[in-house]
Parts: C-alpha cells; sequence; structure tokens
C-alpha cells in the first residue's frame, strides 16, 4: 500500500513538472518575432495601451478614396445620428428624395441593388446601415507603414 | 356640525385679535403656501422625479449631448419638457396630472408597452414645440447670439434661412436629439 502510494506520488510531481514546462513553452510561442501587426509591436500575451481617441474633423471636404470600390469617408460629425429600425438619420439627407435639397452626396445606385443585382424601390436592407462601410474621417497616420500606392487612375 | 357652524361664525364675525395680528397670520400664511407651492413644482421638476416612472428614457439621454459633453453644461428633463414661463409652466403642471393617472394605468408600465407609445408620446411632444417654436431649445440657444461663421457649412446653410426666417422651428430638424426615434416613417424630411 505504502509502495502503491509512493508511486503515485512520484507520478504525479513528475506530471506535473512536466505540465509547467509545457506552460512555459506556451508563453515562448506569444512571441511576435519582431512582426508589427494592427495591434502594433507588442507581445500577444499584453495588451498594448489604446490609441488616443481621433477628434471627428468639423467640417470639411472629404479625403480623397485610395481605392475604386472604396466607400467614401464621412466628412462631418455624426454623433448621435441614430441608424436603427426606427429611424436612419443619415438618409434624411443622403436619400435621393433629399440629397437635392439638403445640397448632399446622394447614396450610389448600387445601395438600391439586391444581392443579385435586382434594383429596388428603396435602399437595400443589406445598404441600410452606413456606418458598416463608411466611417468619419480623422487625420490618422497609417497603423502600419506600408507601401500601398493608389491604381493610376486615381493617382 | 356644531364645529363647522362654529368656524363659519369666526370667518363671519369681526375677530377679537388685533388687526395686526390678524394680519401678520395672512401674511405668514401666505409665505407658507407659496413657498410650499415652490418647492412643490421644484420638486417635481427634478431628475429624480421624472426617472422615478420614466426610467428607460433618462438613460437614453446619457449617451446624448445634452447630458455628456465636453464642458459640462447639461440639460435635465424639465429644462425642455417644462416651459419657463410661469402661466405655461401652470398649465403644462396641470395636464401632467393627466399623465400621472396614464402611468397609473400602467400604460408605460414596461419596455414594450413603452416602446409601442413612444411615436404617440414623441409626436405630442413635437407638436407642442412647434406650436410655441421651440420655446425650450431658445431658453439656451438663443438665435440672436448665433454666430454663424463659427457653424459648419451645414447648419450655418440652414439656420441662416429656413431658421432666420421663421420658416422653420428648432423641432422640425432636431427631433430625437435627446431620446431615441419612433418609427419615422411617416415623418415628414424622414
Amino acid at each position: 500500500m505504502r509502495k502503491l502510494l509512493a508511486v503515485l506520488l512520484t507520478a504525479g510531481t513528475l506530471f506535473s513538472v512536466s505540465a509547467q514546462s509545457n506552460e512555459t513553452a506556451v508563453i515562448e510561442n506569444v512571441n511576435n518575432g519582431g512582426v508589427a501587426s494592427l495591434r502594433g509591436i507588442t507581445e500577444l500575451d499584453i495588451t498594448r495601451k489604446a490609441d488616443e481617441l481621433k477628434r471627428v474633423i468639423k467640417d470639411r471636404s472629404p479625403i480623397d478614396r485610395d481605392y475604386v470600390y472604396q466607400p467614401p469617408l464621412i466628412p462631418h460629425q455624426t454623433r448621435h445620428y441614430e441608424v436603427s429600425l426606427n429611424a436612419n438619420k443619415c438618409l434624411s439627407c443622403h436619400s435621393w428624395k433629399y440629397a437635392g435639397e439638403m445640397g448632399a452626396t446622394k447614396i450610389s445606385v448600387t445601395h438600391y441593388q439586391s444581392r443579385e443585382g435586382e434594383v429596388l424601390s428603396d435602399v437595400s436592407p443589406r445598404r441600410y446601415f452606413c456606418l458598416q462601410c463608411h466611417v468619419t474621417q480623422a487625420d490618422a497616420s497609417p497603423l502600419i507603414d506600408n507601401d500601398f500606392k493608389r491604381v493610376d487612375s486615381l493617382r | 356640525m356644531k364645529f363647522i357652524l362654529n368656524f363659519w361664525r369666526k370667518l363671519t364675525a369681526p375677530s377679537k385679535a388685533a388687526v395686526g395680528t390678524v394680519l401678520a397670520m395672512g401674511f405668514l400664511g401666505g409665505i407658507i403656501f407659496w413657498g410650499a407651492f415652490n418647492m412643490g413644482m421644484e420638486a417635481t421638476n427634478t431628475e429624480e422625479f421624472c426617472s422615478a416612472c420614466h426610467a428607460p428614457i433618462v438613460k437614453e439621454l446619457k449617451e446624448t449631448i445634452h447630458y455628456s459633453n465636453r464642458s459640462g453644461v447639461r440639460a435635465i428633463c424639465s429644462d425642455c419638457h417644462v416651459p419657463h414661463n410661469w402661466t405655461d409652466k401652470i398649465v403644462r403642471k396641470v395636464q401632467a396630472s393627466n399623465e400621472i393617472v396614464a402611468f397609473l394605468m400602467g400604460k408605460i408600465s414596461t419596455q414594450e408597452k413603452f416602446e409601442a407609445r413612444r411615436k404617440h408620446l414623441a409626436v405630442r411632444e413635437w407638436q407642442r414645440m412647434k406650436e410655441n417654436d421651440s420655446q425650450e431649445c431658445r431658453n439656451c440657444h438663443n438665435f440672436e447670439y448665433m454666430d454663424f461663421s463659427e457653424q459648419g457649412p451645414r447648419s450655418r446653410k440652414q439656420h441662416s434661412t429656413a431658421l432666420a426666417s421663421g420658416e422653420k422651428t428648432c423641432v422640425d430638424c432636431h427631433k430625437g436629439i435627446a431620446h431615441q426615434l419612433p418609427d419615422m416613417s411617416d415623418v415628414p424630411g424622414w
């Protein structure tokens, strides 16, 4: 009985030691190897300090698009503009009905098409939530330095 | 019965007390009555009082500019929903007694019931503000002192034309600025 207990204890100790060494191995694996991601150059197990909030520019002409299908940026503040089941504040200026009167940019005709390209009489539900694609613009430098260049037609 | 008769006699017969005492009593009574009346008015204008029944809507206010902003100036419910002018205030307060009945009948006792009634409540408030030319907005946002050069091009365009000419009033465009909106599908401009 005593012998069995000793064997069990030894086995237990050995197991826990091996488990510990596994753990250290896992920690070594979170090393980012010097590659910067959108999180910046931080180890994966460390929470990086959040960036400062960018101030939304009050009103200025839109920053140019960088690629052909880029959703245009919003050149004004949108605080508390409700987009919900009940109301869509964006459309109260940018819909085809009001754009002319309000001097706003009309939403693209693609917003009136279903996924299959069928033309609808009103904004397609899949295009209804404006801020899914369009964001307010701010003076922000790229998160990662890169050598992205605009296509010739936009240069 | 005898007590009432006695009391009536006291009211009609000349008093044995000196005129000065009667006057002083009347004066004191007046102060106490008026003070209590005003205190009641103030007490029913506090945010705590409103949120006792309208808790969900007070929560909605918290993310808006009238609650949380750069400089810390804020508006409470009564700033926008109770007229500041005395007579208008009394009229509104009397109307509110009807709303207490609605509350006691449980018309907005759950979030669902409240959502179902949101349109009705909102339309009524828009109508009230349209009729008094958005007076409660103007108590703070005085058109006379608006500097268009400090406003964005979008606001300047609307304020210098439609608002300046009196064709539109604040609430015509600024709906749902402190609350979530009801179904806007049949509202002009939406």
